[in-house]
């Protein structure tokens, strides 16, 4: 297998990358949820195929987790939230595209630099994913800094945690990766629903019907 | 005798590239018109188009210069010679090493910067508007190609098209993830440079929303189809550079049987006729956007490329 | 004996200050100054060629002039001599077309007894061979193109040119005494065969880096330290714009090569990424600027500032290469700087002469004045447009040949051993890449509003094609920018000894590659032939527009341009330098330069015009030099009550400073 082993992984984990890019540069909503479902499911692809070539079966469940809630049921309920509260659909940046994307690519060329010094003992997928990994979690971190809205908000923090699972299953030998994952799962739904409790209280406070009224210059 | 043959190899190709690019268009314009649900013109209109134009009188505009006048032919040649080196059916051809993939490029920036150039000499403001979209347009373009040139020549250690061809074509390329976006950013550029949709559109003859039509606006007669020819050239050369690079199959190499060029040939007819399909429907599926979301579009190249070159360490340098 | 003919032609362009002193206004002064200044700095280019090509053998020698203890060292080694041809090349050619230029000038005798002596002045640095000499000529040079600079001392423009220049020189001279005083290190050997010897530590080698980057690096125009070029470079006259331009600052160069490449010994490789990053980013910026600018001496002045940038990139990617201990990539880069500097000063010094003419014939430097001059000066405009054509590096001009080798540089780095090298320098090649495309943006903005188009203001209309000695040496300068690109090899073979010097190694001889064909590494990897390519040009478009007329049509009629059925559109309607800058301007411009546009447009009714504004910041002006400048204004007015003291306390403040400066000495020890 080696190198076809070696050659798709390292394209999973590259594809993964390039989502989290696809996802900065999005400045509508709704393409952002696509871009997340479409990285949730590159994701599930990369578990499984570090499933078939570790042999670990257990990773089979990581990758079905993946796909079935983060490319489906998260970005369809994210969807749903966003049609029913009528949130403003354009992701509303503090930094622009061009200067966001640049400080990407600087911190995956940190995270590339950095890992791969790091790590010279390890093989080569894990290094690989890892570098990949750590790129991940930091483009993650970064949309997090440079948005306002609280969707996108969430949507970076769960491309970050795409990226703690990458880094768990390219390791080897990681028998917790499936509670790990689950529970990051389920910590991930927390923080989703509490987000948007919060946020939607916000949002009624705020947005009063008095307001359209004089926005449409009918002073009663 | 074995320089004849390289010779007459190499005036084949010379003389192939000149003859399909017409058809070619014409090729891409009938894919189009199907989609569209249009019969469309011939396939060998744009042919007709060319002699019709050479036959015309050239109106030429009163305060134009030599420059003017000259811009056409110099286009048209720096396009040639750029598209007559890059290999198409065969690879190792005899001048091939007289310019490799950088100063490809460059020669596509000289036939740019003479058409600016002209865009400029008459001095009414269509040219201006033009020129100086079509060089902002360049600012993104190039350092987005000279980056993929980068990341393919990084990958097969040489920026000579003959040996990166061979190179792409052997196994141990392997499935690599900066290839690809360097591929896809190649393909971001070669619209943009052709005047594609979405970035320009090569039918409208509105003035505002063209950019280099509107740098060509004050060419009449032979000049006109001068400048057609050197288009047409360019969009073959960017589909033959993308196959060479990207689809080296079947191609063949210098001092190969008579059949393996004849293969090679039909492989690239096949791969042109492909690429002018792909071009058409993708074409056809999206709209034109504003001149100023272009710098955005070519941004993302220029990040896939410079992407593509820093994941490159990742698989390599393992 | 190349060396002592080096050394009198030096001393007869100083001396021959003392006759355009006595000469002064006289009608005649001016040419025959000019001339005189043309043959010393032949035969220094001579004496450089011929030492390149190893005639005659490179000395040493001592003058009992200067320091009573060390004299003066002067010597000739492969180095010096590549840039004795810099030097007397393009000083020679301007020389010539000062002949011409200089008639026009208003007050002559202030720049005739400075221009000599500061030609002598650059001589005399590049084969100065111990510290005192080497800086002594440096400040001397500084001082006189100071004075040039003042020439035109009644503008404003030029007095704030000249005042910021002197400010910066003396920063840079300052940063240099630091740096030779740390290479002589304790035992202060300051002939440079002593400093060559002497051993420090790695902090003390990259403090003298750091200390040359901002010494000759400000001299050269690197950004941040490039503010006072765009001012002084088009405050002198043209002839010595394009000296300042052209050569003064390939001679600062020099400086930092001499001292970092030669004396200073090796280097962290950490060190080199600092110069890489700072080289391209200034490519950047430079070009930017020049793209917003519509004064077109001062366009030009900032293109020196991208080209300065890219030289500065190639040298440290040969320091990356020369830490790592590979010598051919690092011969590779530097002979691509090397070559670059060559060609910067062909092309920069013709591009300078064509902005003189054009000033000569219509008095106006601003492009939105300008336009219609390849009908009315064809000449010019026709040995404009080579030079244009060679700096915006197209095929198959000199500019392009060092621009692919520079990249192919770039394409060494995968052998670096350090990660972050590998990085880094694909994504400088991207920056650099980026600038170069802007380059020929910025060109056909100033080729296309300044020479083409309809003239745009009556003076514009009234040019007349300049003098004869002007067309000469632009036809020189454009000769050398065509062979330089069709014969590239000859060129690298020629400065080969020099880069051989410097770093023990060079490029695979190119003269024995079959068709002189560009062959840096080897000929799977990359190859170009300059001749080649422009034969094919040739050949196809000739025999194209042959074959067009024979074949089928070769009619021609005159009409007006279309119009949108508007007739008689006024000249100002032409696309301008203003807007032709807008779509860069709005895709960099807003992040570099803070652009932004303001439209007003009157409410309907109201027949007064819609103004259009653009407002751009120079940022690095305004955030640093202004910032200095004022806490030095705020710490000076807080010293002002220093000045009202009385004795007692002026002696107590001597006193105080005194014993402290002694306990320092005391704990010290």
């Amino acid at each position: 297998m080696g190198n076809i082993a070696f050659d798709l992984a390292h394209l999973l984990a590259g594809g993964l990358v390039l989502v989290s890019f696809m996802m900065l540069y999005q400045d509508r909503l709704y393409a952002l949820l696509n871009v997340f479902a479409l990285q949730a499911v590159v994701l599930s692809a990369a578990v499984a195929w570090q499933a078939l070539i570790q042999d670990a079966s257990h990773l089979y469940v990581t990758a079905l987790i993946a796909l079935v809630f983060k490319a489906l049921v998260i970005p369809g309920a994210l969807h749903r939230i966003i049609q029913k509260l009528g949130i403003h659909r354009e992701v509303e940046q503090v930094v622009g595209v061009g200067t966001t994307m640049l400080a990407g690519m600087g911190l995956v060329a940190l995270s590339i630099t950095l890992m791969l010094s790091l790590t010279s003992a390890a093989d080569a997928i894990a290094r690989e994913d890892l570098a990949f990994a750590l790129s991940v979690v930091l483009l993650g971190l970064l949309m997090m800094v440079t948005r306002r809205n609280a969707v996108s908000q969430v949507v970076g923090f769960m491309s970050l945690e795409n990226g703690l699972i990458l880094a768990a299953t390219g390791a080897k030998g990681m028998p917790l990766v499936v509670e790990i994952s689950v529970a990051f799962s389920v910590l991930i739904a927390f923080i989703v629903i509490g987000v948007f409790l919060f946020r939607i209280r916000e949002r009624f406070d705020t947005v009063d019907v008095g307001a359209l009224d004089s926005f449409r210059g009918e002073k009663r | 005798m074995e320089l004849i043959v390289n010779l007459i190899v190499q005036g084949i190709q010379m003389a192939l590239v000149v003859a399909l690019a017409p058809l070619l268009v014409g090729l891409v314009r009938k894919v189009k018109a199907r989609l569209t649900r249009r019969r469309g013109a011939s396939l060998v209109q744009p042919y007709r188009d060319i002699a019709r134009l050479m036959r015309k009188e050239v109106v030429l505009a009163e305060n134009a210069s030599w420059l003017f006048r000259v811009v056409p032919y110099m286009v048209f040649a720096a396009t040639w010679v750029a598209a007559a080196l890059v290999p198409t059916f065969a690879t190792g051809l005899q001048f091939s090493w007289t310019a490799d993939l950088i100063a490809i490029v460059a020669l596509l920036g000289s036939a740019r910067f003479f058409l600016a150039l002209a865009g400029m000499d008459v001095g009414t403001s269509f040219g201006g508007i033009g020129s100086s979209r079509e060089m902002m347009i360049a600012t993104m373009a190039e350092p987005a190609m000279l980056l993929t040139v980068f990341s393919v020549a990084l990958v097969a250690g040489s920026t000579q098209l003959s040996t990166v061809s061979h190179f792409m074509a052997s196994p141990e390329v392997g499935l690599r993830v900066s290839l690809g976006l360097a591929l896809v950013a190649l393909i971001i550029v070669a619209i943009a440079e052709n005047a594609r949709i979405p970035v320009d559109n090569p039918a409208t003859h509105l003035e505002l929303t063209m950019v280099h039509e509107a740098m060509v606006l004050e060419y009449s007669g032979r000049h006109l189809a001068m400048i057609e020819i050197a288009a047409a050239l360019k969009l073959l050369l960017y589909i033959s550079l993308i196959a060479c690079v990207f689809f080296p199959w079947g191609i063949a190499t210098e001092s190969d049987s008579l059949g393996a060029y004849a293969v090679g040939a039909l492989a690239y007819f096949a791969k042109l006729g492909a690429g002018g399909v792909a071009l058409a429907v993708f074409e056809t599926s999206i709209a034109k956007m504003r001149v100023f979301r272009v710098p955005d579009f070519l941004g993302v190249a220029l990040m896939l490329a410079l992407l593509g070159t820093l994941l490159l360490f990742v698989s390599r340098s393992l | 004996m190349l060396l002592d003919v080096a050394i009198s032609c030096a001393a007869f362009l100083l001396l021959l200050a003392v006759p355009a002193v006595a000469l002064g206004s006289r009608p005649f002064a001016s040419s025959l100054i000019y001339a005189l200044s043309v043959i010393p700095l032949a035969i220094v280019a001579v004496v450089g060629v011929s030492a390149l090509l190893g005639v005659g053998e490179m000395t040493t020698a001592v003058l009992p002039v200067g320091l009573p203890w060390l004299g003066s060292h002067l010597s000739l080694d492969a180095l010096s001599a590549f840039f004795l041809v810099v030097v007397g090349l393009g000083g020679a050619v301007t020389g010539v077309y000062a002949i011409g230029y200089g008639r026009h000038e208003h007050e002559p005798w202030r720049v005739l007894p400075f221009y000599p002596a500061f030609l002598g002045a650059m001589v005399i640095v590049v084969l100065a061979d111990d510290a005192s000499t080497f800086l002594l000529s440096w400040e001397v040079m500084s001082l006189l193109s100071w004075a040039l600079v003042l020439a035109h001392h009644r503008e404003s423009e030029a007095q704030k040119a000249a005042y910021v220049y002197l400010v910066m020189a003396g920063f840079g001279t300052m940063a240099l005494l630091l740096a030779f005083g740390l290479l002589a290190g304790g035992e202060g050997g300051y002939a440079f065969e002593a400093i060559r010897a002497g051993k420090r530590s790695p902090l003390a080698a990259t403090a003298i880096l750091a200390l040359m980057l901002i010494g000759a690096g400000s001299k050269a125009g690197l950004a941040p330290l490039h503010v006072w070029l765009p001012l002084a470079h088009p405050a002198a006259p043209s002839h010595v714009s394009a000296l300042m331009s052209g050569v003064m600052t390939k001679v600062a160069l020099y400086g930092f090569i001499r001292v970092v490449f030669d004396l200073l010994g090796p280097l962290e490789w950490w060190t080199s990424p600092a110069v890489i990053l700072l080289g391209s980013t200034t490519a950047v910026l430079g070009i930017v600027y020049a793209m917003m600018e519509s004064d077109i001496k001062k366009a030009l002045a900032y293109s020196t500032i991208e080209n300065i940038g890219v030289i500065f990139a190639a040298l440290g990617l040969a320091l990356a290469f020369k830490a790592s201990g590979l010598t051919a990539p690092a011969a590779l880069a530097f002979s691509a700087a090397l070559f670059h500097i060559f060609n910067h000063m062909a092309f920069k010094s013709l591009l300078f002469m064509g902005a003189g003419a054009v000033l000569n014939a219509t008095g106006r430097r601003d492009l939105d004045g300008l336009g219609g001059l390849i009908g009315r000066m064809p000449v010019t405009s026709f040995l404009v447009l080579v030079g244009v054509t060679a700096i915006s590096a197209l095929p198959p001009l000199n500019g392009f040949a060092s621009e692919w080798l520079v990249f192919q540089s770039v394409l060494k780095s995968p052998e670096l051993p350090q990660i972050g090298l590998q990085i880094l320098i694909p994504a400088a090649g991207g920056l650099l890449a980026l600038a170069a495309a802007l380059v020929a943006a910025a060109f056909v903005r100033i080729y296309g509003v300044g020479f083409l188009g309809r003239p745009r203001s009556e003076a514009a209309r009234q040019a007349k094609e300049v003098d004869r000695f002007s067309l000469t040496a632009m036809a020189l300068l454009a000769a050398i920018c065509v062979l330089a690109g069709i014969f590239p090899g000859l060129v690298l073979d020629t400065m080969a000894p020099a880069v051989h010097a410097m770093l023990g190694s060079q490029l695979p001889l190119q003269a024995e590659q079959p068709w002189l064909t560009l062959v840096p590494i080897t000929e799977s990897r990359s190859t170009y032939n300059g001749l080649l390519v422009m034969v094919f040009i040739a050949v196809s478009a000739s025999a194209a527009a042959w074959m067009v007329h024979r074949l089928a049509s070769r009619r021609l009629r005159r009409a007006p341009a279309w119009d949108c059925g508007f007739p008689n559109a006024d000249p100002a309607t032409q696309y301008g330098a203003g807007s032709f800058a807008q779509p860069v301007r709005r895709v960099l411009g807003t992040i570099l330069m803070r652009a932004h546009e303001e439209v007003k447009m009157p409410p309907p009714g109201d027949p007064s015009p819609a103004r259009h504004t653009v407002h751009t910041r120079d940022l690095i002006w305004e955030e640093i030099y202004l910032r200095i400048a004022s806490t030095v204004n705020v710490i000076a007015t807080r010293m002002n009550h220093l000045q009202f003291l009385t004795i007692r306390r002026y002696l107590s403040l001597v006193l105080f400073s005194l014993v402290s400066l002694l306990l320092v000495l005391a704990l010290w020890n």
